[in-house]
């Protein structure tokens, strides 16, 4: 049944998929939709891209592995979103710019920050795209039997017939499609666990260090570091951005944005109480070979079970492929966006080119990382990188005339060059204690901040872009004014 | 000079066809009242925005503080569930959607009375 409900999701992503290519033929269309996506159907489809493995499965494992402190992720990963709604949303659309290249090539003038920043993009979208072909592969193993190495390529497989096929507009409905379907799949289950739990005699949770936040030692370090990453974090991430610009303009971009901190919110109230029912009922999933991340879809068995309990997990395990697809999907559109377009000669064929690259560099990372890390700490590595480079760039770009072209510069390669080295480092070391180690596994809090003040620091002493009172304009005045914003645009079109 | 410039907002918008004001050819020629006019805007967006910060600050980054130093708040319970669960694991997410909501509509309002400030003759 299992094997079912991932050939089902498989298959509507395709046809969904296909149906959209019906309707987008030129560049515009294929990579922004032609902006003409309503603020709910847009807003399902950033809620369907964002939600991915880490939130549909790696939450309720990481609640069940180490309690209420992780209860901060999925907070942030919200969150994240009402900094990204009053700080970037309305001048990043009215930028005009497609990309986070783009973006800076229109505010600084510069080629040598757009293609740090294309650089960038591409390391973020790798980091991320490997956990989830990583985390792919596992789900697979654990629920339909399959080889443990055949996980990625299928997600891959797919991805890449979907996006070859349609580009962004199919995309960005069968992203507004996966959201409900990751909703409905992770809801209608927890209505009979919660049943099964209330027949069972509605036990509680007697370990207090498990329950209660903050019992370990530089816990407190470690929470404020990953709100602060995850909250700064993700207005960087390329696959969120890219939907920003199919809205029709600034204000909706906003009001898009809003919709969407009200569809995170909803979805997120879920995970927790898998992970709280996990503690319940399979704490023996810690350390086992499957990991905490496999607890969302081991509960159905142990608490339902016969037939219905089959049912809900194959529901399950169909909104956890739906999440390895959607955000796989929206990513290698990202990279494939700015490998074919500052790396490759630009247009519809460039692109398609480009998503061999965009996937196949983490699938065969993917196939030789001989142990996996957990879904979870990957993609925060992914978030502390887009913290401490794109989230000064946008930040002081948008809001402040005085960031130069060098300023963000030097300031891209010291966040980006610092937070790389934790992560490699963590990587390369495992997990350690002492103070040490503390830092460079939770980089955020002190790369972030240090990352603005290079930036800051150095445009103070270099040349202002002569064009900078013109893009503020630009990015600050509503539409509907009549006023010369430039004449930048961006360069495929 | 003014008559040869392109219209760049949609054509469907009644603006869009209109002759421009005053205060939108202040902006064009980036004259010293122009400037004003632009920095009076993303003053104001930006006051607002980082009045929202600084209200998620306070919320978010309070929060693991107040749960650290004041133990009958990290040990209370409420309906039977902890407290920090209910906050963290509930409540949080309306309160941000309100802040939202609120944000949108006085981000739009500041928008409004700058399209006002400079479509008067």
């Amino acid at each position: 049944m299992n094997l079912a409900a991932v050939a089902l999701v498989s298959l509507a992503t395709l046809l969904v998929g296909f149906y959209g290519l019906r309707l987008s033929r030129t560049t515009s269309d294929f990579y922004v939709a032609s902006r003409t996506v309503s603020p709910l159907v847009n807003a399902s489809a950033i809620g369907g891209e964002y939600l991915s493995a880490a939130s549909f499965l790696g939450i309720a494992g990481l609640v069940l592995a180490g309690g209420a402190d992780l209860l901060w992720l999925p907070v942030g990963w919200t969150g994240g979103y009402l900094v990204l709604l009053v700080l970037v949303s309305a001048p990043l659309r009215r930028s005009g710019a497609y990309t986070l290249p783009d973006f800076a090539e229109a505010r600084l003038e510069s080629m040598a920050v757009r293609r740090t920043a294309s650089l960038l993009v591409v390391l973020i979208g790798w980091l991320y795209l490997l956990s989830q072909l990583q985390a792919a592969g596992r789900v697979l193993t654990g629920m339909i039997g399959a080889p443990g190495w055949l996980g990625g390529p299928l997600v891959a497989a797919v991805v890449i017939i979907g996006v070859l096929g349609g580009g962004m507009r199919s995309i960005t409905l069968v992203q507004a499609f996966q959201y409900w379907l990751k909703l409905t799949a992770l809801s209608v289950p927890l209505v009979f666990l919660l049943a099964a739990w209330r027949r069972d005699g509605a036990p509680g949770i007697d370990d207090q260090t498990w329950l209660l936040p903050l019992t370990g030692d530089r816990q407190l370090y470690s929470t404020y570091s990953l709100i602060l990453v995850t909250f700064l974090g993700t207005m960087g991430l390329p696959h969120v951005l890219v939907r920003f610009y199919t809205n029709p303009d600034g204000r909706t971009a906003r009001r898009t944005t809003a919709v969407v901190l009200v569809l995170l919110g909803v979805f997120y109230l879920l995970p927790a109480v898998y992970g709280a029912l996990g503690k319940l009922y399979a704490s023996d999933l810690v350390g086992s070979s499957t990991g905490a991340d496999g607890v969302v879809l081991e509960l159905p068995r142990r608490l339902v079970g016969g037939v219905l309990g089959e049912v809900l997990t194959a529901l399950l395990t169909a909104g956890a492929f739906a999440a390895f697809l959607s955000t796989s999907s929206g990513l290698t559109v990202s990279v494939a966006g700015v490998i074919g377009q500052d790396l490759l000669r630009g247009g519809v064929r460039s692109f398609r080119a480009a998503t061999v690259p965009a996937l196949g560099v983490p699938l065969l990372l993917a196939l030789l990382m001989p142990t996996p890390l957990p879904v979870a700490t990957m993609v925060g590595m992914a978030f502390a990188l887009s913290a401490s480079t794109f989230c000064p760039l946008l930040v002081l770009g948008i809001w402040w005339r005085g960031l130069t072209a060098a300023g963000a510069l030097v300031g891209l390669l010291t966040g980006g060059a610092l937070t790389g080295a934790a992560v490699v480092w963590t990587v390369a070391a495992g997990p350690g204690d002492g103070w040490a180690a503390v830092l460079l596994a939770q980089p955020g809090a002190w790369t972030v901040p240090l990352t603005f003040l290079v930036m800051v620091a150095v445009s103070r002493r270099t040349e202002r872009p002569a064009g900078v009172a013109r893009t503020m304009v630009r990015l600050h005045t509503p539409e509907r004014l009549r006023l010369d914003r430039g004449d930048w645009r961006p360069r495929r079109i | 000079m003014s008559e040869r410039r392109v219209t760049v907002t949609s054509p469907r918008t009644g603006a869009a066809r209109r002759r421009p004001s005053p205060g939108t050819r202040e902006i064009d020629e980036q004259t010293r009242l122009g400037e004003v006019y632009m920095s009076a805007l993303v003053r104001s967006q930006l006051r607002l925005s980082l009045f929202v910060c600084t209200l998620l600050a306070l919320l978010v980054g309070g929060l693991p503080l107040l749960l650290l130093l004041v133990p009958p708040v990290r040990e209370a319970r409420f309906l039977g569930l902890p407290l920090p669960w209910l906050l963290l694991a509930g409540a949080v997410y309306p309160v941000f959607a309100g802040i939202g909501w609120w944000y949108v509509r006085q981000a739009e309002r500041n928008e409004r009375d700058f399209a006002e400030l400079v479509e008067r003759k």
